[in-house]
């Protein structure tokens, strides 16, 4: 009997631990190391030293050739290591297990701080950073340094616009609004004209871009320096957060707007198909439209500015951008700076992102040309969109502080709108709990809370 | 055993050894043999499992928070782990799935693989490849596929439901998605399980039946009254596999919450909330303290299982 009964025990071990062990934290470190390192791209010059680059751009194989064609002494192998959160999957298990990060890694600025606390990347200021400041858009670089520290180059920004349907708009008489007054007004008259339409998409997984919305009102959610890496200030259920909040609570309970997760294939159709009649978005938005299948034919677009709180004081917010940055893992330091510093620090470079890649550029020199500026997109009827929306935002944007769990802060952000958006609880009480849930994270990852 | 060769003439200490040490060492010869087959596999399980697995072991044992070290504190993270809600919560979950899934996948599993057994004509073949054909589909693409499938734009539902006049449910709203995973699961694996039961049934005597009809058995009677409890412990294999499966629910969930973020948070399952643990959030000594929790509780629960059906699975 009680041999049996160890027998059986065995038997249930053996078979758990076998199951289970796959969950085990031990990452495999997948991923190219700088040692082998198997590039996408062809290298021109097989003589000079090859610094790896992870990024996920858009048409980035042509900026790549064209660096690689353009430098004698460095040569860059490049792998896209997926978009995102997959991407930083793997960073993140490099950095564990100490080995199998790439020397430059495209990051969205948003993240850096979550990596410079694990100590992963290398303050730039060392080599040679705050000579090219001037080069880049302020906001950008502001977002890309922390305290005097500079732990990236900025790449490309997402300064925040309303993309629209002009069609739509006139069929149900309705002017571009301008506020968020407006924005409701126009809202209402849409649901009132019956076209099935609402007037845009209020994603319970929106993340940066709720984050951003909040920001419009004057949020701050985070205090943090990374001088100083202990002490976080956390303060995201602030009057301006619960104002904007609340602000689309109202719309949802009216059905005025949508609630579908964005980023899905749901979502992607809908946004070209005539369901929303807006996309709030950022620059690289239009890029992403185009990209899109199953679009309305006679869909007409425009481009106008982000509608405003106080239409006499305009606050500009971004949403999205990235940047480069340099891991501690590089070999040669101070050849991976020179690289993250010149793949898009340099017209030809950044050309090829704005035309190829639609990307919005944070590099001076690109973004102040009158080319720039007067470019014609197609897509909205020939509508210079960088002049009259997109360049404006982008100079008034100001920076933002972003925290070091910022994944987990947006997952519980996820979680408390869901909440909110089922009914659960009211705008404000989803921002109270989601400072509570992110203070106690933070007081258990060993954080003073400022 | 072998004393044959002994010299009768001499009673020496030697010899006698010679006979006790000459099937020794032979049987260790043959041991070293049969180390070296299973080397290769050895090998692989080492380095793949048993280190890997010791090496969570040991990290489940240390803790690194974000703003300070890495320090060892012992049992702490298991303290932490069992008194921890999301992690709870998450072990609620899945037992509920248990509790349903569990039955539903049976159910099926078990009435198809009994009803083909009693066919025999080309139809109960076909039958038996297109039950059996969704195991074949891998989890992560059948995930993806019901993805498509339940969206209200993609998937064939809202046409459906507008034939009667009805609208579609929203199988991805919070309300239904624990329906919606059950079904992907109960698809997916019961044609499996149907698998197994099927086979155990044709291996079941043909003249124990004849006897059963001589004495004027029906039909159904012979199902619940000789096959069943002459499969009892296949079914108790299947139910074990069903179980530590859905214990560690983790792929279907996973991958739907590409599609349903709100309804679905990252920490649904334990599975789930260890992957996200780990790789969102950086926290590897917690990830894996939670993986070996939850292995704990795979274990007892398994254990608990098949102790009470020893008497079925013949283990006892």
């Amino acid at each position: 009997m009680k041999a049996k009964f160890l027998a059986s025990a065995g038997i249930v071990a053996a078979t758990a631990v076998a199951l289970t062990g796959c969950s085990g934290g031990n990452g495999s470190g997948g991923g190219s190391g700088s040692e082998a390192a198997s590039c996408t791209n062809t290298i021109v010059n097989a003589e000079a030293p090859q610094v790896t680059v992870w990024a996920w751009y858009p048409a980035f194989n042509e900026v790549v050739d064209q660096f690689n064609n353009a430098n004698d002494d460095v040569q860059i192998c490049w792998t896209n290591a997926g978009q995102g959160n997959d991407e930083y999957t793997k960073f993140s298990t490099s950095i564990e297990s100490g080995s199998g990060a790439p020397d430059v890694i495209q990051l969205e600025s948003e993240v850096l701080s979550s990596f410079t606390i694990r100590d992963a990347l290398v303050d730039l200021t060392e080599f040679g950073a705050n000579d090219v400041k001037a080069d880049y858009a302020e906001g950008a670089w502001e977002d890309a340094s922390s305290g005097d520290a500079v732990y990236a180059i900025p790449v490309d920004g997402g300064p925040m616009g309303m993309l629209y349907r002009q069609d739509i708009f006139d069929a149900a008489g309705i002017a571009v609004p301008t506020t968020w007054e407006e924005f409701q007004a126009a809202a209402e008259k849409l649901k009132a004209s019956g076209n099935g339409a609402v007037i845009a998409d209020f994603p319970t997984n929106g993340r940066a871009f709720n984050q951003a919305l909040f920001a419009q009102a004057g949020s701050v959610p985070f205090e943090y320096d990374s001088a100083n890496p202990q002490e976080i200030g956390i303060k995201v259920n602030d009057e301006g957060a619960k104002k904007v909040l609340e602000y689309w609570d109202g719309l949802v309970k009216d059905g005025l707007v949508a609630t579908d997760d964005a980023f899905t294939a749901d979502y992607n159709t809908k946004l070209v198909d005539g369901s929303y009649a807006v996309y709030l978005a950022a620059a690289w938005g239009p890029g992403y439209l185009q990209g899109l299948s199953d679009a309305d034919p006679d869909a007409v677009w425009r481009a106008a500015p982000l509608p405003q709180w106080d239409a006499a004081n305009p606050v500009q917010v971004n949403w999205g951008g990235s940047t480069f940055a340099v891991t501690e893992q590089a070999k040669d330091k101070e050849l991976a700076a020179k690289v993250a510093m010149g793949i898009f620090g340099n017209e030809e470079g950044m050309n090829l992102g704005v035309d190829k890649g639609a990307l919005f550029p944070s590099y001076a020199p690109v973004l102040d040309s009158p080319e720039f500026a007067d470019k014609e997109y197609e897509f909205f009827g020939g509508q210079q969109i960088n002049k009259d929306v997109f360049l404006e935002a982008a100079a008034g944007y100001e920076g933002a502080t972003f925290s070091p769990f910022q994944n987990y802060a947006y997952d519980q952000l996820t979680v408390q709108i869901y909440a909110m958006v089922q009914g659960e609880k009211d705008a404000s009480q989803a921002l109270d709990d989601l400072q509570a849930s992110l203070e106690q994270y933070a007081t258990e990852q060993g954080f003073t809370i400022k | 055993m072998a004393t044959t060769t002994a010299p009768t003439s001499s009673h020496s200490a030697e010899a006698s050894q010679q006979v006790k040490h000459r099937p020794d060492r032979s049987y260790r010869r043959r041991q070293r043999w049969g180390w070296l087959f299973v080397a290769p596999f050895a090998l692989i399980f080492l380095t793949f499992l048993i280190l890997p697995l010791v090496y969570a072991f040991r990290m489940s044992l240390f803790t690194s928070t974000l703003a300070t070290g890495n320090k060892f504190v012992g049992a702490d993270n298991y303290v932490k782990a069992f008194t921890d809600p999301i992690f709870l919560q998450g072990l609620g979950t899945v037992a509920k799935f248990a509790l349903i899934m569990i039955p539903a996948q049976m159910i099926v599993a078990l009435v198809a693989a009994l009803v083909l057994d009693n066919l025999a004509t080309w139809a109960s073949k076909f039958s038996r490849l297109m039950i059996f054909i969704p195991y074949a589909v891998p989890v992560v693409i059948g995930a993806l596929m019901w993805g498509f499938l339940y969206s209200p734009r993609f998937g064939p539902a809202s046409d459906i439901f507008a034939i009667f006049g009805l609208a579609a449910p929203e199988f991805l709203a919070q309300s239904n998605i624990f329906g919606s995973l059950v079904n992907i699961v109960t698809w997916q694996w019961a044609g499996y399980y149907m698998i197994i039961i099927y086979a155990a049934l044709r291996g079941i005597d043909p003249g124990i039946y004849e006897a059963a009809v001589l004495d004027g058995a029906s039909d159904r009677q012979i199902a619940t009254r000789i096959k069943i409890p002459m499969i009892s412990s296949s079914l108790v294999m299947v139910v074990i596999f069903a179980l530590i499966g859905t214990l560690q629910f983790f792929t279907e969930p996973q991958v739907l919450r590409a599609v349903a973020q709100g309804a679905i948070p990252t920490s649904y399952t334990p599975n789930m909330y260890a992957f996200s643990l780990a790789f969102s959030y950086s926290q590897f000594n917690y990830a894996s303290a939670i993986s070996f929790a939850l292995g704990i509780v795979v274990f007892v629960f398994s254990f608990f299982f098949l102790f009470l059906t020893r008497k079925q699975s013949g283990l006892k």
